[in-house]
């Protein structure tokens, strides 16, 4: 009888706490939070050192793929995240983007070093294999592909333009696409880092 | 495994023929499983059925083979990759899984073949589940099939799915893209079987092959409709192939318009195809003049001497 209260008014306090994490006003980002496979990868750094989604346990992490020689949407959505991180200030130091290169024929450790570095101190540049590339792109379902060389042998990478983002401990939370602003990015992370 | 570049790929490398595109993109193991059972149980079926001087026509096996194979490709092939990053494709992933497919199995009439494959402890076993397990199982199967409820099950799944919110958590999230291809496979197995089996092979379930027609010419108004739509509208409604990326260059616009009209033109199709396949069965099925079928046909002859 006492265990079945217990358990009963445990499960009401769930509820109730259920019921207030999601009481908020919606995120400015889709919510994929339950949606999308929690943080978890083996790549490089742009140091050469190999790294883990452990290493950024503590962090809230924005991931996103992209090339260095991207034209566009790369800089662009790089720059709106760099806009962001400076709006939340000091907070910023817990915040880190993976950046994760989808060429990484030409995107070696020193070219995403000098790329990340222009866009800031929490920028990491991350790069691996096309069996770990794979494997990634299976586990977020996102895709590239390379475009047709010109004659100097450059060529542009058709890819996903999704800003995944997620909670301390590697769980996901939401999804930036290419129309959410830095504003929207900066109001979402500012609430994630205080109840994540 | 090839990695996700690989179309571009192929097209720059002379050799087109890989072996690795017939390999699994996620490899899912109910679909796995399922298609080997079927498979199993129908050629052990095929074999026993030979034994005991009733052989199956291989017109009737071929169908077979091919609606399990059509199935199996569209999931567990680089179809399914080719479906996940690119609209059109996805709409053609669901033309087989819900429409070809099914109809293709519904058509080889594999019932007996798969009774006779099914090995007899299990057979036994099946026939003893006792009723208060299977009179629920069978009151559940008697709502799906019921002559309102299957028609619009067969067309709100498809709305559903295709609702854009909805869409973009079912590319998303592995699980519930593995829900919505099952749900749309089995939806099209019971639903093409209401519409194309014999009368006498559906017992209890029977319905009339002048309400089939109604019903089968019923669907496909809402498809073209939401066919149309989409092919139709000028800006792109499914935002989640821009955000995981495309399986190669083709503009939002015309991936789009190439799903609405694959969702509107074959579609529609098939009910026609429906339609000729009950027109077969009222000429051929002596029952067909009667609205009870079995119950009455006897008994008319008799009356009318």
């Amino acid at each position: 009888m006492s265990v079945s209260v217990r358990t009963s008014s445990a499960l009401i306090l769930a509820l109730l706490l259920a019921a207030c994490s999601g009481s908020g006003p919606p995120y400015a980002l889709a919510n994929v939070t339950g949606l999308v496979a929690p943080l978890e990868f083996h790549l490089t750094d742009q140091n050469g050192q190999p790294v883990t989604a452990a290493a950024y346990r503590h962090d809230v992490v924005l991931l996103y793929f992209g090339y260095t020689h991207c034209p566009d949407q790369c800089p662009t959505t790089l720059a709106i995240l760099a806009s962001a991180l400076h709006a939340l200030g000091p907070q910023a130091s817990q915040v880190r983007v993976l950046f994760v290169s989808v060429d990484p024929r030409r995107d070696t450790t020193a070219v995403l070093k000098r790329y990340v570095g222009n866009f800031g101190p929490e920028f990491v540049g991350l790069r691996g294999g096309q069996t770990e590339l794979t494997r990634l792109s299976k586990r977020y379902r996102i895709t590239y592909h390379y475009e047709a060389p010109d004659k100097y042998g450059d060529y542009e990478v058709d890819h996903s333009s999704a800003v995944f983002v997620f909670g301390r401990h590697g769980r996901a939370r939401l999804l930036g696409q290419v129309d959410n602003t830095a504003q929207q990015y900066t109001s979402d992370l500012r609430r994630l880092l205080a109840n994540s | 495994m090839p990695p996700p570049g690989a179309w571009y790929d192929s097209k720059m490398s002379p050799v087109v023929t890989d072996l690795r595109y017939l390999l699994p993109w996620q490899f899912y193991p109910t679909v796995f499983l399922a298609c080997v059972i079927a498979v199993a149980l129908y050629v052990r079926g095929l074999a026993a059925l030979r034994r005991g001087g009733t052989p199956v026509g291989f017109g009737r096996a071929f169908t077979f083979f091919l609606g399990v194979a059509l199935n199996y490709a569209a999931l567990q092939t680089y179809v399914d990759f080719l479906a996940q990053h690119m609209f059109w494709i996805h709409r053609l992933q669901h033309l087989i899984l819900h429409h070809v497919g099914p109809v293709l199995l519904v058509l080889a009439a594999p019932e007996a073949v798969l009774r006779a494959g099914t090995p007899a402890p299990l057979l036994r076993g099946l026939c003893r589940v006792p009723s208060w397990i299977r009179r629920p199982i069978r009151l559940f199967f008697r709502i799906l099939q019921h002559p309102l409820i299957a028609p619009t099950l067969f067309v709100g799944l498809i709305f559903f799915w295709l609702t854009p919110s909805i869409h973009f958590t079912a590319m998303l999230d592995e699980r519930r893209y593995l829900l919505m291809n099952w749900s749309m496979l089995i939806d099209g197995i019971l639903f093409w079987w209401l519409m194309l089996a014999p009368r006498r092979a559906q017992g209890s379930a029977a319905i009339g092959y002048g309400t089939r027609i109604i019903i089968l010419v019923a669907v496909a108004v809402p498809q073209m409709i939401l066919g149309a739509y989409i092919a139709l509208h000028s800006t792109p409604l499914y935002s989640i192939y821009a955000v995981c990326g495309r399986a190669w260059a083709i503009s939002p616009l015309t991936d789009q318009q190439l799903g609405g009209l694959l969702t509107w033109i074959p579609a529609a199709m098939m009910s026609v195809v429906g339609v000729l396949v009950v027109l077969h069965h009222m000429m051929h099925d002596p029952e067909a003049g009667t609205r009870h079928g079995s119950l009455r046909a006897p008994a008319e002859p008799a009356g009318s001497s």
